[in-house]
Order: C-alpha cells, then structure tokens, then sequence
C-alpha cells in the first residue's frame, strides 16, 4: 500500500533521496532549498542511509564533489537554489559533458540581482543549456516523483546526463500538503543499483575523466552529448510509463488540462499551473473554452509533441517566470514559438506574459487577465502586443 | 545637562530586524562609534555580506554595496582602489567569511589590500537556521550535526585569525568578544584600530568577533553570551594576533 502523508515540497525530495539512499550528498545551505540538505543530514546522522553527506563551503564545491563522486563510480545528489546553482555554473557544464547522471533538486528561486529570497526561474532558466535534464513540478507530489525517475533517466546507457529537478521555491517547497510516498522497497527495486559502464580505477579499464579536448574531438563529444539529451526523451516517456504502472501516476512530457475543445491555452511551468487550472474551471463553467499546457520536461524541450499540442488553438500565451531581457520574450516563449515555427506551425497567435518575478504573487485574476485577452485575440484575430509583463506596477 | 549617552550618527535610527539577544546589534554599535570617534563618515563605504546581517545598509549610516556571499572583500578591494580615500569595512558572518568566501578573505589579507574587515563569528549558519558552519565547535550540536560536530563525519573547525595572521599582507589581526561589558569595551578599541590602520595606509586588517546566536544555539540571551564565555573563548582564543604595536 502507497503511504499517505502530508509533508513540504522540500521535505518529499528530501524523502525521495533517502528512499534512492544515494552514495554521496555534498550540498551548502541557500534559501529555500535548504531544508532538503538538512532533512538529509538528518538521515545520515540518524544511519537510515549508507550517504557519505559532505557539508561543504560552497556550492562551487558541492558539485565539483558530486562530479568526483560521480566518476568514482557513485549515486551523487546534491540540493540547490539561485545564486547556488549560479555558483555551480562552470561546474554544471563540465558535469553534463563527463557524462555524470549527477541528480539536483533544484528549488527555483530569483537569481540575484536584486537580492531576493523569492521564487521565480531564473535560476533554472539560466543554466537552460548546460546540458541537464530539466523535469519541473507542480507540487509537492511532482517533485517526489521527478526525483524518484531521475536516476532512472540519467543514468540509462543512451542518456548518461545530469538531471535537474525544479520546483518553486516557497510556495511548494515549503507548503505542506497531501502526499502519497512510494514504499521503501518498491523505490528500492524501481531506482535499481548504479553500475556504470565507466568509473574510476577499475583496474580491467583505466579511465581518464574530463581531459583536455581540442578541435580533433571536442565538437565530436558535444554532438554525441545532444544525441544524448535527443534520447532523453525516450527514456523519460519509458521510465515514466514504468513509474504510472507502479504508482497510478501518469506523467508525460507535458501535461494537458482540459485542452480537447479548447480554442484557446497558457504553457506555464511549476505551481502556477494550479492557479491556471482553478481559473479555467472557473471559466469552463461560463462556458468559456480554455486549457493549459503544462511542460514537465523542457530540457530535451519535446519540439514536435508540444508543437503538435498548440497546433489546435487559436491563441496561446506563454508564461514565462523569468526574462531573457532580450526585447523579444521569455526563455519559454522564445523556445516554443521558434518550434512552432521550425515546424511549420503558424496557426496560433501566440502571446509572451512574464510573471511572478522576484516572488510577486501570482493570483487567479492575473491569470483571468490573460485568459481574457487570449480570448479576446480569438475572437479577433488580432494581437496588440507580443510581450507583456503580467502584475507588474509601470 | 551633559549628555552622557546617545545614538552613534553613524548609526540610522531605526529598529533593528536581529533575534532577541544577538550581538549582531552590538556590533554595529561599535561600529558606528568608531565612525563618529574617527570622523570618517562622509568618506566610509561598507560592504554587506549574505547572510543574518545582509541588509546592514539600512542600520549604517554610510554608503553600501550588497556583495554576492562571500565576495565582499573582492568587491571591497574594488572600492578601495578606485578612491583610495575613501574608508572601506567589509562585515561578514562566518557562512560568509569562512565557508563560501574563503578563497576572497585570505586573498584579499594576501595582496595587503588596506580595507577593514569585521568578521562576526557565531559558530553557526543564523540565517538559513542553524546549519553548520566551518566555526562550529566540536560537539556542537545544529540542524546539520544533530549529535554534535565529529570530526570524522565533519572535520574540524577553522581559526580564522590564527590562519590569516600567518600571511604577511594582513598587519592587524584580533579576536575579540561581546560576552561582557569588559569585552565589549575590548572589542571597540581593536575595531578602532582596525580602522586607524587602513586610515594610516598599513594594509589589510581584519578583527573577529565572537558573538552570539541564541536562536540557533537554543539558548536565552543570558545563557548564549555564557555559552560564549565558556565554550567559544577556550577554543578561540581572545588577544591580538598581529599588530599591536602598529603605529597608527
């Protein structure tokens, strides 16, 4: 029997890492990811994990422990936020390309500057192409499960990729809610031993890990890594499938909300798809056609799937919580609508709202705003203007 | 009437956010006295840290910069270089100081960069509640080390004075203490010269305060500036480690 429980978003990755029983943690304290470290050590103190957990000085250096441990041979996690996983920057990369399926809760939070403590996902969004797999999660339950397929995705032979699991900071991280934990040994059984192929002094194959790669070979190494992140896809859509038969939970690669005979729909990430979801109910009950995209995965970002989805809407806004400040659009939008693009998909108007930055809250009748205006344009056909800010004082 | 007591100018009169029976407000105190006693407000620029004491901009009355953790004195030698004139304190915690911001402070002592570091110890990450840090005393029990810091499991415990004070660029190097009046009154004197130093041109120095953190040691006020007394000053010597003959 799955376990019921209520706990914060932090705890249930915290829990999901105890579960996995990884062979290294090394982590630094940066609200609000915080708790999930702590959690953990607590587990490590207590002996209810074999974890070595490493209280290192900087995130700069959790990630370079967890890349060592990683080429030792080991399961490596770390928890991070922000400017943490700003820090972790150069390290991220080289994480990726040594092909190291290091696994990191990533609790978004706004990267500096201003200073703030509040979610948003610039964070995530910035460290877009370093080569991890990002999985992004509603709410307490997404994250736990994210975290529980993550060594399953990063460490299949065809992918060998970090993964990066992103929730929001504060608002799922830590509100209590409901949960339905996975038994210990069915977790145990589902997430399997780690035997990589490659790892260091094994005697029968001497290995080198991250060595200098110059132009006979690097270009070579990065194309084999985007064929890699190319075969993301698969597995996550495999290990996904396995995990529903386990637990009941089905998770694609985004997920669609009374979309069937909408005309119109918001692509948002994370915990303000629930929003999104109580204002379409709302709506649907005046009968307003409305839906949602959510994206669950967006590094590999599912061009053809997502592209597919939007193809039956008149009008779309993308929500982006975090700007590219780059005077044409959020990261998300940018993306999906050079996809749409690149596949010849040019029946939808498609609008670009950046929201929530820095942690303003994000309420049901911001999201009505763009609901309205979505409908607006279907009736229309015209849009007023590509990129809009949503509740913000100008 | 004489006024025998009043608030440091350099110190903005508005009420301070920090838990009930931390130094952290002493400190500051200190700080804003030195200012005054030296005439050297209009010409000081601080550095705030990350951490408890993150947005001390508003209790200086200065100009500040918000370092990212650990990068004050890098962004402090910025400062410093462009207007040589000017004062510049960096205050840090020792989440900041001594774990993220280690390679910045023994670089900074190393190139003798002439700023004025305080470097608030309270053997404990206070901001994000409680975590080890690298000053955490053995056997000290946080969030992170619940049955008390072992070396096995957590290695040991920086002495950033004693480390600092072995590099030639760093002239003036103290530890202090706010667990009485007689310390409190110890520690201004070595802030102040912390300050004359820079003011004379002599290079980097840098003064440790013990201070305290009822909230995360679970302890009352009272009882955190005893914990002090008995458990951080037997470990971390009080004393000058450098400097104290420095003519300023």
């Amino acid at each position: 029997m799955a376990i019921r429980e209520r706990m914060s978003g932090n705890e249930a990755m915290a829990v999901a890492m105890k579960q996995i029983n990884p062979d290294v943690v090394a982590a630094f304290p940066i609200t609000p990811s915080t708790e999930v470290p702590q959690y953990f050590s607590n587990f490590v103190a207590d002996g209810v994990v074999d974890t070595e957990f490493v209280a290192v000085e900087s995130e700069h250096s959790a990630m370079s422990a967890c890349v060592g441990a990683q080429a030792a041979g080991g399961r490596a996690m770390t928890a991070t936020s922000a400017n943490g996983l700003a820090l972790m920057w150069e390290i991220l990369y080289i994480a990726a390309c040594s092909r190291l399926p290091i696994v990191m809760a990533c609790v978004n939070r706004t990267l500096s500057g201003p200073l703030n403590i509040h979610n948003d996902h610039s964070d995530s969004m910035g460290a877009r192409d370093s080569g991890w797999v990002q999985l992004y999660s509603e709410n307490n339950q997404e994250a736990y499960d994210n975290m529980l397929m993550a060594n399953r995705i990063g460490e299949h032979p065809d992918v060998m990729l970090p993964v990066m699991v992103c929730q929001d900071g504060f608002i799922t991280s830590h509100a209590i809610e409901n949960i339905e934990l996975v038994e210990d040994d069915k977790v145990k059984a589902f997430v399997g031993e780690y035997n990589p192929k490659d790892y260091l002094l094994n005697k029968a194959n001497p290995i080198s890990v991250g060595p200098l790669d110059l132009q006979a070979h690097c270009f070579e190494h990065k194309r084999q890594q985007a064929e890699a992140m190319k075969n993301a896809k698969k597995v996550i859509l495999e290990v996904s499938e396995e995990f529903a038969k386990m637990t009941g939970r089905k998770y694609g690669l985004f997920e669609e909300y009374k979309t069937e005979d909408a005309e119109v729909a918001v692509v948002i990430l994370n915990s303000t798809a629930g929003t999104a979801k109580y204002v379409i109910d709302q709506y649907r009950a005046e009968g307003k056609k409305i839906g949602l995209i959510k994206p669950r995965v967006f590094r590999p970002f599912p061009v053809d799937e997502l592209t597919a989805a939007l193809s039956k809407f008149k009008a779309v806004a993308v929500m982006d919580k975090a700007d590219s400040f780059n005077d044409a659009g959020g990261p998300l939008f940018t993306e999906v609508t050079s996809a749409m693009f690149a596949k010849g998909v040019f029946g939808p108007k498609v609008i670009n709202y950046i929201y929530g930055l820095g942690g303003r809250d994000v309420r049901s009748t911001d999201i009505e705003v763009v609901f309205n205006e979505l409908l607006k344009i279907a009736e229309t056909g015209t849009v007023e203007s590509v990129y809009n800010y949503l509740g913000v004082r100008e | 009437m004489a006024t025998v007591f009043k608030r440091p100018h350099a110190l903005i009169d508005v009420p301070l956010h920090y838990c009930p029976g931390c130094t952290h407000g002493i400190v500051h105190r200190l700080i804003a006295e030195v200012i005054d006693e030296l005439g050297i407000e209009g010409k000081t620029v601080g550095i705030s840290p990350v951490g408890c004491t993150y947005n001390n901009y508003d209790y200086f009355n200065c100009d500040m910069v918000q370092a990212a953790h650990g990068r004050a004195p890098a962004v402090g030698t910025g400062v410093k270089r462009v207007n040589p004139d000017n004062i510049v304190f960096t205050y840090q915690g020792d989440g900041d100081l001594a774990a993220i911001g280690t390679a910045e402070i023994v670089h900074a002592a190393t190139r003798g960069e002439n700023i004025t570091t305080i470097f608030v110890n309270n053997a404990i990450y206070g901001m994000t509640s409680g975590q080890m840090a690298p000053t955490t005393l053995m056997n000290q029990v946080t969030t992170t080390s619940p049955y008390g810091r072992k070396p096995e499991i957590h290695g040991f415990p920086i002495k950033v004075c004693e480390m600092l004070s072995t590099l030639d660029g760093a002239v003036f190097v103290e530890r202090v203490s706010t667990h009485d009046i007689k310390n409190i009154m110890s520690a201004k004197k070595a802030i102040k010269k912390a300050f004359q130093v820079q003011m004379a041109n002599k290079g980097f120095a840098i003064v440790e305060v013990l201070s305290a953190c009822p909230t995360n040691w679970g302890l009352n006020p009272l009882e955190a500036l005893k914990w002090i007394q008995d458990n951080m000053v037997p470990f971390y010597p009080l004393g000058n480690f450098k400097g104290k003959d420095l003519e300023v």
